[in-house]
């Protein structure tokens, strides 16, 4: 009996339904990676009559209306030039009445004390304040802060805080420049 | 018709080997495969991110929940903005609940640093993600992240 041979199969057609699953997935793949800022927000406050007193000169005051614009400590402002206002504002300044005073801390890692301001950023919207303003004006902040984390970075270890690989060297700068910005609850002026 | 013969006399242009075709494209396949994460929801919401230029990148996706705030695709739902939790419509009431349950499906070392993400449309009102910035707060949700687009300088 003549043994037939095992009949081969067709594999001209393999790549093409390779290329089908590939189309797939090439058309079904988000390759967008999740990118914002992050903020930690204030813990619950147990008690809602404690009232903390802050000197007026300790405070850098950002209010949005809800028709998206700011006054900075009273006056007009834009979003353009906040992050120097800011920076103006959290730098030390010992001896002059109108910034925020300064204080010593100890810092363990450093074995020195080192001057810090008890500036405040506080930011306070509207209900009717739209998110795309609420987000400049928090991009704004961070652009600041940022800044002032470089700086500090640049002096104490001679590159930019986002070279800094060693985590220890993060906290130092992260404990140096903290972000100091207090969210107020908002206000319903301008309805809704 | 020597024209025509040109070709064929020269001993014609050697076949290019498509044994190997498969084995490339399986390849890329499966990079795709491996790199392709599939949406997990579908968004009930209209969502343009807002623009930012100091941005962080979210590390660990198994540690990040997403809500998501906007109005809702379905125009007959009106255009008043409202919050998503995973594949449902929900309100600010349920906010801790759906924290709690977030918290429930990681492990326990994880709880702590779980990240919320708001992805807000830029034209919602700040009223309601005050809202929900308060009910994250009140279930000790506290850190959060700010879902933006990459912006220009």
């Amino acid at each position: 009996m003549a043994r037939r041979a095992a009949p081969e199969i067709n594999a001209g057609s393999m790549a093409d339904i390779a290329f089908l699953l590939l189309i797939f997935f090439l058309v079904t793949t988000t390759m967008d990676t999740d990118i914002g800022i992050t903020r930690i927000l204030p813990p619950p406050v147990k008690n809602k009559d404690t009232h903390v007193d802050v000197k007026d000169r300790n405070v850098l005051k950002i209010l949005i209306n809800s028709h998206d614009l700011m006054l900075v400590n009273g006056k007009p402002a834009t979003v353009e030039n906040l992050p120097q206002r800011v920076e103006d504002f959290m730098a030390l300044h010992p001896n002059d009445p109108n910034f925020p005073e300064v204080k010593e801390e100890y810092i363990p890692e450093l074995g020195k004390k080192v001057m810090m301001t008890k500036g405040v950023v506080s930011l306070k919207n509207d209900r009717g304040t739209s998110y795309e303003m609420y987000i400049k004006v928090q991009n704004a902040l961070a652009k600041a802060f940022d800044e002032m984390k470089d700086q500090e970075s640049m002096r104490y270890y001679g590159v930019p805080f986002k070279d800094l690989v060693n985590q220890k060297k993060i906290d130092l700068i992260n404990k140096l420049v903290p972000i100091r910005v207090s969210e107020a609850e908002p206000e319903n002026v301008g309805g809704q | 018709m020597a024209k025509f013969k040109t070709s064929k006399t020269k001993g014609g242009q050697a076949q290019i080997n498509t044994a190997s075709l498969p084995d490339i494209i399986f390849m890329l396949l499966f990079f795709f495969m491996v790199t392709t994460h599939m949406r997990e929801t579908t968004p009930l919401v209209h969502i343009k991110l807002p623009e930012a230029t100091q941005v962080q990148k979210l590390e660990k996706k198994s540690l990040v929940s997403y809500i998501y705030i906007g109005e809702p695709v379905n125009k007959s739902l009106g255009s008043k903005s409202r919050i998503q939790l995973n594949d449902a419509f929900a309100s600010v009431k349920q906010i801790p609940e759906f924290v709690a349950r977030e918290r429930q499906a990681r492990p326990e070392s994880d709880r702590n640093l779980l990240t919320f993400a708001l992805k807000v449309d830029q034209n919602t009102k700040m009223g309601i993600v005050t809202d929900v910035k308060q009910e994250l707060r009140k279930s000790n949700a506290l850190k959060i992240n700010y879902s933006t687009r990459k912006g220009k300088k």
